[in-house]
């Protein structure tokens, strides 16, 4: 009897499962309403942070909590250009050497404490500290010299004028009050942070969730949103189905949910999508000392052997753009007069013969000096995405003679075995693109050494010549000519085939408002986003 | 028995010995550092910085060097600090995953064990029935739809569709201003769904191993006795027959006692459960050797002592051994 019961239940689950709408739910006033203070935010956050000091922290989400927590001197507004933080102010010296940022007065850390310059001085010793296990000292090693004249003013001097210098205060500071004098490694900070930012700590429930609440002080103002709640949930289709229930306010969409699950119009009535370029972008890189890929030609042979469009269509569903260079596109580094090599498979083949591939073996590859043209892409495990699109790549080269392989490694082994030995043909991998477009560690001929970021091996001497130029002025406009050349020439050497910059995809539930989309994305002005009163469920 | 004990605890030291040099052998072989985990792909990384962190690690430091160090202070009970930036002690990162584990485990072991030996039972003693093959196709069905898959579907089913029950995590938001009752009865509701699944998909071992168990004590001479003296079904079942077919089963209940601070990795990341499966993979993941380690000689040791255990209960339970030991 028991059985037949179980029976109809799973029968029924299956059922209803497939079946297609969810429970009606009353459609969201989608009008401005009027701001209020009140209401939570609930966001899914895949890993679980590991230190709350960011200082320390080398995962995303940590960073992500930690810069609620927390100011830099200064941060990229909402169209990427750098403006002042807790720094009210900044004079570069004519010679570029020297930056003296002028500190906003009146601003506390979340104890009471007030911020000054010491605070800064603090931060900046403790990163270049040798006993401090972090990834970000490198860019304040540069500084020959750091000074704290008086409590609103800080001064750092460079040996040589270095244009990421700025970008890198944007670090978040620590407070030397309670820092000074102990172990940060050993602190309680890291747990427990005490910042300036616009949210202070509140608690951390290991492995669940971890809860800020609104700073009343904060110096922009009292955000709307009286607490931001982070939510471990590492799995994407659990976050997905807390979304749907209501669980999770925010959480970023695959292509598939986005264009496929939340097309619906009980979704649109409850949530906002929204759909701008990441700051990141996909790669073939080639291993340009394997004689294969020696020859420009055979590369750009292959640029024209694939279809970008098609592997966006594929792989993105649409959603993302063609990329051509390795800055955003539509940011100020950007070259939009550089052309795309296009899908045109008569010129790779053409290109080939000129590259001495002029012979067919029996299954159709390309051969030249009686062997075969042949390679083997690796990447990574767990990127559905690189995979598809090394498959797209793989039918696509078949087409025009080259046969192509592909092994999938785990991250460590990809990386400790291929990568650093430099024991690979072709990569599919992917870069986040960093704010400041400034080159040196990936395409600087001086980083191809082992474990360093050139590991394709690309050495050319314009481009290093132009790469040290961008870094040595402050003057956008000259950078920009710099940058604009470089991607002329990658366009021509082609010592990666950009493939493509995703669309972040970002769903938000409706009942908040204030949310103005612009090139930095949604999260910019997440202080002013509101929940009308009578919307409020927290 | 006392003598016995002692003797088997005095064989463990030179076998935790051994665990403790395979698991640090094995984690080291294992391509990648901590420090690789933590640096790789970063454009701000230099040689200088990435020799400052394996400095600040340990890591420079010769391989025997490390392995001495470290079971140095494992017999002191110290496990050292979490290679993640955290840098916490080993110890206080298990401590807080440990009770959550535990608690899940200890639940579902209940309910596996209070389900399948009555079905196992129940199979047996209705063998070749409609109602054994039922269970038959009902216990493999467990056994034979992935966790995952299983889990999204009641999910999707009960958390989206219905609204019934919580999808994901321990406790509701807010769950703290709840009166303790409340508290407690929001914390059960969101055990339901994992506890169901795990349970589930374990019945089908247990309840099959119960039913040949039992199918071969029911062969023996002295059952056929004992109906023959005219004793009710009830009786010679449950009196004469179940207690030797608990025997082995009793030994399994032994090994199940390391799995009780293993969690499985799939299970925990779907439902957000903040378990130990999740923490060793994240370990494994980030090559956190400390952390690894650590929780590799916990579990050895729990095997080590489930073993034992298990000898104890069989001892116990079934005089022919421990007469064969004295």
């Amino acid at each position: 009897m028991t059985f037949r019961w179980i029976g109809c239940l799973l029968a029924l689950l299956l059922i209803v499962s497939c079946s297609g709408e969810d429970r009606a739910r009353a459609p969201a006033v989608r009008g401005p309403g009027t701001p209020a203070y009140g209401d939570a935010i609930v966001v899914g956050t895949i890993g679980e942070p590991s230190n709350l000091l960011p200082l320390l922290a080398s995962d995303s989400a940590s960073h992500e909590v930690a810069g609620n927590i927390f100011n830099g001197l200064v941060r990229y507004d909402k169209n990427l250009n750098l403006e002042g933080e807790l720094a009210e102010s900044w004079q570069v010296s004519p010679d570029g050497l020297t930056i003296t940022f002028h500190l906003r007065k009146g601003v506390k850390w979340h104890d009471g404490v007030e911020f000054t310059s010491r605070d800064v001085l603090y931060t900046y010793r403790v990163t270049v500290d040798p006993k401090t296990p972090t990834a970000y000292a490198e860019d304040f090693k540069q500084v020959k010299t750091a000074e704290a004249p008086d409590p609103y003013t800080f001064r750092v001097t460079y040996a040589k004028p270095f244009a990421p210098a700025l970008a890198s205060w944007g670090m978040g500071i620590l407070p030397a009050h309670l820092l000074e004098g102990k172990d940060i490694t050993k602190s309680e900070l890291s747990r427990r942070p005490v910042g300036t930012g616009p949210y202070r700590f509140k608690e951390w429930v290991a492995g669940q969730k971890i809860v800020l609440e609104s700073n009343h002080d904060y110096y922009e103002g009292r955000p709307y949103i009286d607490r931001y709640i982070y939510r471990i949930i590492p799995d994407n289709s659990t976050m997905y189905l807390e979304l749907k229930a209501g669980g999770v306010d925010l959480m970023g969409l695959s292509p598939v949910q986005y264009a496929r699950q939340t097309d619906t119009p009980e979704f649109r009535s409850r949530f906002a999508k929204y759909r701008y370029p990441a700051s990141a972008y996909t790669y073939l890189g080639y291993n340009l000392k394997n004689p294969l890929f020696a020859d420009r030609r055979v590369r750009q042979a292959i640029a024209h052997a694939l279809s970008k469009d098609e592997i966006i269509h594929g792989v993105l569903l649409g959603l993302g753009q063609v990329a051509v260079g390795p800055f955003k596109p539509g940011t100020w580094a950007y070259n939009p007069t550089v052309r795309d090599p296009g899908y045109d498979p008569v010129r790779a083949r053409q290109l080939l013969a000129e590259a001495g591939w002029r012979a067919t073996g029996p299954d159709g590859i390309l051969m030249k000096d009686g062997k075969p043209l042949s390679f083997t892409i690796l990447t990574n495990q767990g990127n559905d995405q690189r995979l598809k699109t090394a498959q797209i790549i793989q039918r696509r080269l078949r087409k025009v003679g080259i046969d192509v392989k592909i092994r999938v490694l785990e991250w460590a082994s990809l990386l400790t075995n291929f990568i650093d030995k430099r024991n690979f043909d072709a990569l599919i991998m992917g870069w986040t693109i960093p704010q400041d477009p400034d080159l040196f560690d990936v395409w600087h001929s001086s980083k191809t050494g082992p474990k360093e970021l050139n590991f394709v091996g690309f050495k050319n001497d314009e481009v290093d010549r132009l790469i040290e130029e961008g870094r040595r002025t402050f003057d956008q406009e000259k950078r920009r000519r710099c940058y604009w050349r470089i991607q002329e020439i990658l366009a021509e050497e082609q010592p990666y085939t950009f493939l493509y910059v995703p669309d972040a995809l970002p769903a938000v539930s409706a009942r908040f408002r204030g949310i103005e989309p612009a090139p930095a994305g949604i999260m910019y002005n997440f202080i002013r986003w509101y929940v009308p009163k009578e919307e409020q469920v927290h | 028995m006392a003598a016995y004990i002692f003797k088997r605890l005095l064989a463990m030291i030179p076998l935790l010995f051994g665990i403790t040099l395979i698991t640090f052998v094995v984690i080291r072989l294992a391509p990648g550092e901590p420090v690789e985990a933590m640096t790789a792909m970063s454009p701000k990384i230099t040689a200088e910085t990435r020799e400052r962190l394996r400095e600040f690690y340990g890591l420079d430091k010769p391989l025997h060097e490390q392995y001495v160090s470290w079971v140095g202070r494992i017999v002191k009970l110290d496990f050292g600090r979490s290679f993640a930036p955290d840098n916490r002690p080993v110890t206080d990162k298990i401590a807080e995953r440990i009770p959550v584990t535990l608690s899940l485990n200890i639940i579902a072991l209940i309910l596996e064990f209070g389900l399948a030996i009555p079905i196992g039972i129940f199979a047996a003693t209705h063998r070749d029935t409609i109602y054994d093959k039922g269970i038959t196709l009902f216990v493999f069905l467990g056994f034979a739809v992935p966790t995952f898959w299983l889990a999204l579907l009641l999910m999707y089913f009960f958390g989206v569709k219905l609204g019934w029950l919580p999808i994901s995590g321990l406790h509701s938001l807010g769950s703290e201003n709840l009166s303790p009752l409340a508290w407690f009865a929001d914390m059960v509701k969101h055990l339901v769904l994992p506890v169901f699944v795990a349970t589930f998909g374990s019945l089908a071992g247990l309840s099959r191993y119960m039913r040949s168990n039992m199918l071969e004590v029911i062969r023996q001479d002295y059952i056929t006795t004992a109906r023959a003296k005219g004793l009710s079904e009830r009786v010679v079942i449950y009196r004469h027959a179940l207690r030797n077919a608990l025997l082995p089963v009793i030994t399994l209940l032994g090994f199940s006692l390391p799995g009780l601070i293993g969690g499985s990795v799939i299970f925990e990341t779907i439902f957000a459960i903040p378990g130990m499966g999740q923490l060793f993979y994240q370990g494994v993941m980030a090559r956190d050797y400390p952390l690894v380690m650590g929780i590799l000689v916990i579990g050895a040791f729990l095997t080590l002592i489930g073993n034992l255990l298990a000898d104890v209960c069989y001892a116990m339970a079934d005089p022919r051994i421990r007469h064969g030991r004295g």
